[in-house]
């Protein structure tokens, strides 16, 4: 061992010396480039951070949903995301960044496949002041399966499997891109009614928030949940998971929203991801500390669900506009959010609408308030241009989601029988459980 | 709730046939009687190492333990999840079942009682059973010679 570790030194040393040659010979980037290396740096942290929202979604519904639905929940989680991806790459990246390509000027993208640069940047005129395709396409791509997460939870414990997917190909290939185009495709919600959402208050957070209340209303409640004018509540089976399920979510949130400033190619725009960083983590305490607060008060106790809830809804608050508040008022921002969720829970429950993980209130009522809120902090935002977007992207969302709601539930139903309910679904249509009680050794 | 009734049932069932069984093939009046005592008691779980401390004191060498829950003259009481109050009617309980020689059964109940009593509603409760026949795994022992 210790020859070896000699031998070892011996070659480092003898190589030191053509080590030195390679550094005299001149590998710095040239200047224009160095911007468009730090944008591509940026995406592809940031993207990988959004990535891991995937696994922060799959805890924290895993762990408030029973235990004999976990492994379903959990399966749910892991094809939503592989859908996305795929739908993504064939038809969303384009309908959503369709450039000159639009079918409907400004309404509609182009309909083809994503395409990276050559290997290298071969024999192209790259331009230097953006960031790789590859990078904007992995990072945009996130946010397309971001939105889908959000479905899967209100809609746990009682929906097929495989309607539920063929909802998530329409969600992640036509309806999110075709909406995103409006706004961050340089569509007419950006070009005619001067709406701003930094990173997806509405464009990810409420599309996928309107796409589970059509789903929740279509669906119905599960079985027993409101009996006798009263809600029976179902608790979580875990909720360590629905903790560390929280945390990732706040973690992948800095590239959510830091990415979205698209550039870091200054030091302007470095300063700006700081305080995008910043802002977004103390929103979510605001949201955490607000939610904690208020229910010791209303129900005598704290209720953790609803502080993880409430973490939850300072970021979506948070998200429309990250940049421009101090970090006074983006912790108010965050703890409105806060304070939201505590009162749209119950009051869901009062419309019987049904939903697990609490994401009708954290991403629909909070990513319509964050969106309204970038009039407080940002002097180019208008109310009018605001919230007329906001109900534009609301009507298209609700009413084509609803469309494939009805056609698959009239086609191949998008409810397990009461059985399979009552079962749980991971013995029904899995075959497995998650917590197996005895194993076979 | 189902793991709750089977474990109501096995007891209902447990007094209602057993005792008769019993006493058809091993009557008291036979020199070779019971000498097996099966000690059923509910208890609070915090209780539970006290009462394990106290009963391997006197003696005892063994125990099955199970989380249960049910209900008694403590009725459940009510909880908020997500805004909304739900009943907890039946009361996490951790059941002890002991098997002992017939001599040693008084003393057991003696020390579970007093060892698990807090004197609030919710102590649990205790029975006490005739064992038919007792027989150890890996030597074929039988009724005190198995415990």
């Amino acid at each position: 061992m210790n020859r070896i570790t000699k031998l070892g030194l011996a070659a480092a040393l003898i190589a030191l010396p053509s080590l030195g040659l390679a550094q005299e010979a001149d590998v710095t980037p040239p200047n224009e480039e160095i911007g468009y290396i730090l944008n591509t740096f940026m995406f592809l942290v940031t993207g990988f951070l959004v990535m891991w929202m995937g696994a922060g979604f799959s805890m924290l519904e895993a762990g408030l949903v029973r235990s004999k639905n976990v492994a379903m929940q959990s399966l749910k989680n892991v094809a939503l995301f592989a859908i996305a991806a795929i739908m993504y790459y064939l038809v969303g990246y384009n309908l959503m960044y369709p450039g000159d390509g639009w079918t409907i000027t400004n309404v509609l993208g182009a309909f083809s496949p994503a395409s990276m640069e050559p290997v290298g940047l071969a024999d192209t005129e790259t331009d230097l002041t953006y960031a790789s395709v590859g990078s904007d396409f992995f990072f945009q791509l996130m946010f397309c399966a971001t939105t889908a997460s959000i479905v899967s939870g209100t809609l746990a414990e009682r929906i097929k499997l495989w309607p539920f997917l063929i909802f998530t190909v329409i969600l992640t290939g036509l309806i999110y891109p075709i909406q995103a185009s409006w706004k961050w495709g340089g569509g007419f919600l950006d070009a005619n009614y001067g709406f701003l959402d930094f990173a997806g208050s509405t464009v990810v957070h409420s599309v996928g928030g309107w796409a589970a209340l059509a789903g929740a209303l279509i669906l119905g409640p599960r079985i027993g949940k409101y009996k006798d004018g009263k809600t029976h509540p179902m608790p979580g089976s875990n909720l360590t998971l629905a903790t560390l399920g929280t945390f990732i979510l706040w973690l992948g949130w800095f590239g959510f929203n830091g990415g979205s400033q698209l550039y870091m190619d200054t030091a302007g725009n470095v300063a700006d991801i700081s305080r995008i960083f910043a802002n977004t983590n103390t929103a979510a305490a605001g949201g955490a500390i607000a939610a904690l607060i208020l229910t010791q008060l209303l129900y005598k106790k704290p209720d953790i669900t609803m502080v993880l809830n409430g973490a939850l809804a300072g970021l979506v608050s948070i998200t429309a506009e990250p940049l421009t508040p101090s970090l006074g008022a983006a912790t108010l921002i965050g703890a409105v959010g806060g304070i939201l969720v505590v009162f749209a829970v119950p009051f869901l429950d009062k419309l019987k609408i049904d939903d697990v993980v609490g994401a009708i209130p954290v991403h629909l009522i909070c990513g319509i308030w964050g969106t309204l809120a970038v009039c407080l902090t940002n002097g180019d935002a208008t109310f009018g241009g605001q919230l007329i977007s906001i109900v534009i992207v609301g009507v298209f969302t609700f009413v084509v989601s609803s469309v494939v709601w009805f056609i698959l539930k009239a086609t191949m139903g998008i409810r397990v029988g009461e059985e399979e309910e009552i079962s749980g679904l991971d013995m029904a249509e899995l075959g497995m459980e998650a917590y197996p009680e005895f194993t076979k050794g | 709730m189902a793991q709750f009734w089977a474990v109501r049932f096995s007891l209902i069932l447990g007094f209602v046939f057993i005792s008769p069984v019993i006493q058809r093939d091993h009557p008291h009046h036979n020199d070779k009687g019971i000498k097996v005592k099966l000690i059923i008691a509910t208890i609070k779980p915090f209780k539970l190492e006290e009462v394990r401390e106290a009963l391997t004191d006197i003696g005892v060498r063994g125990m099955m333990v199970t989380e249960i829950k049910g209900f008694g003259s403590q009725s459940g009481h009510t909880e908020i999840y997500r805004g909304a109050e739900y009943a907890v009617n039946f009361v996490p309980k951790v059941k002890l079942e002991i098997v002992v020689d017939s001599a040693m059964a008084d003393q057991v109940v003696e020390t579970i009682t007093t060892t698990a009593r807090t004197g609030k509603i919710g102590d649990g409760k205790i029975f006490v059973l005739d064992v038919a026949q007792a027989v150890r795994v890996r030597t074929g022992e039988t009724n005190d010679d198995a415990l």
